[in-house]
């Protein structure tokens, strides 16, 4: 199972959003999975192709990932994932 | 009716204002902080329509059947898998911009336009993408974006009369007009001017800035458009050049139709596509009664120096003698005398981006 952290920016619109955990070889199938726990969630993630948002970072890890548009990295069992805003502005 | 609620879309959320007597006052703000691309009253039902620019989570809606007390997410319109702007450009959603009811036949039905230039409409449980339009031969080599990265659909008008006939204004390409419910489009551009073509009378390719139909003869279309103003009184079939050449109606972003008199429209000038800034740096709002043969200039209430306002396609309302606009400076302005004499009702919002009466 991979931990499964997000920024606190995603609070607004989840208020109670905590951590949670994923059984998931990939990060696609993780953001995939996570509407069942917050609805609608993945569209805030990635756009209607599954690539990731331009303005939204994943780490594996501490490792941002590098397949921005399948989101094909590979997540080990027991790895840490944050769902992350990027920094945009001044 | 009398106006009594304004619905304000800002860069910083939407806040809804109500009139007091002669006083627009603040009743409640949403979305505090994020950008309202668009809003919109269904004359129909009686819903809120709410278009949020997230920078960084994608274009989101939010509906309100309630006068704003409530508001729920409603999914978002996706491109269907394998839509290619382009060779190796993948189409998904960039921005929402226009909102219309689908006609008085198909009650609670709305179309929505967007970037990169795909039309919706709701079925109920999401909404359906026009591929008709998206596939007109034209839109590969002819559509092309405008201030933004790709082309926007920024006015859709749905003929009262008959709900399968409408119309789309996109930046950049033109008007399109369906008679069979955006199953076929057909080109409506003759008579506009594309100063920034090498083909300034090119068939396709033209900016309308936006895009009205007169309630009152809906057979009456209105553009302000990159190159001037632009009325037809043949259902869009040719267009005439109806800026002023000796005053400062030419170039603006916002128009405003009159909903008793096909004659009567409302234009927010600026100076030109190179310098975006309020005439002169003095504001007016001008307005013709006799379909554009001539416009008359009006300033009372508006500030006359050191303006650098200017007014989004989408922030200049008018509803019988009450005319409203916000600029991009933040102000907001009301008239209740068919734009003649101005009253601010604030100068400190963030930018103005849309703007619609709810009533």
């Amino acid at each position: 199972m991979a931990s499964v952290h997000f920024t606190y920016a995603l609070r607004r619109f989840y208020p109670g959003l905590a951590s949670i955990e994923i059984e998931a070889d990939t990060v696609s199938e993780i953001v995939s999975q996570l509407d069942e726990s917050y609805p609608g969630m993945s569209d805030y993630i990635v756009d209607e192709r599954g690539a990731l948002r331009e303005h939204v970072n994943i780490f594996v890890n501490n490792t941002r990932i590098k397949d921005r548009q399948n989101l094909g990295d590979r997540v080990g069992k027991n790895e840490e994932v944050y769902i992350m805003q990027a920094l945009s502005g001044g | 009716m009398a106006n009594d609620t304004l619905l304000v879309g800002t860069r910083k959320g939407l806040l809804v204002y109500k009139k007091d007597g002669e006083r627009w006052q603040v009743a409640h703000d949403e979305f505090f902080g994020i950008p309202v691309s668009m809003v919109y009253f269904d004359p129909q039902n009686g819903d809120w329509w709410v278009a949020l620019d997230h920078g960084h989570w994608g274009m989101k809606l939010h509906r309100s059947s309630d006068k704003g007390r409530n508001w729920e997410e409603v999914e978002a319109p996706k491109y269907p898998e394998g839509t290619m702007i382009k060779e190796e450009v993948p189409a998904s959603l960039r921005y929402i911009w226009a909102f219309s009811a689908a006609g008085n036949e198909f009650p609670g039905k709305i179309y929505i336009g967007t970037e990169p230039g795909g039309l919706f409409e709701s079925n109920g449980e999401g909404f359906d993408f026009n591929t008709a339009l998206w596939n007109h031969p034209s839109r590969r080599d002819h559509w092309t974006g405008g201030g933004r990265d790709y082309p926007g659909i920024h006015s859709i008008v749905v003929d009262p009369r008959d709900s399968n006939h409408l119309y789309v204004g996109i930046s950049v390409a033109g008007v399109f007009e369906s008679t069979d419910r955006g199953t076929s489009w057909q080109v409506r551009n003759k008579g506009l001017r594309a100063d920034f073509l090498p083909d300034p009378h090119a068939e396709v390719g033209h900016d309308p800035h936006l895009l009205l139909s007169s309630p009152s003869n809906p057979d009456v279309l209105w553009q302000q458009n990159h190159c001037g103003i632009f009325r037809s009184t043949n259902a869009g079939q040719s267009w005439d050049d109806i800026s002023d050449p000796d005053g400062p109606a030419n170039f603006g972003f916002a128009i405003a139709v009159d909903d008793q008199d096909e004659n009567r429209a409302w234009v927010a000038p600026a100076i030109s596509d190179v310098t975006r800034v309020a005439v002169d740096k003095a504001l007016c709002i001008c307005r013709t009664d006799d379909g554009g043969k001539t416009w008359k200039d009006f300033r009372s209430g508006l500030p006359q120096e050191q303006c650098y306002d200017i007014v989004y396609r989408h922030a200049l309302v008018a509803s019988g003698d009450e005319v409203v606009f916000g600029t991009t400076t933040g102000n907001l302005y009301a008239s209740n005398d068919a734009g003649e004499t101005w009253k601010a009702i604030t100068h400190n919002l963030a930018m103005v981006y849309c703007l619609c009466f709810a009533n």
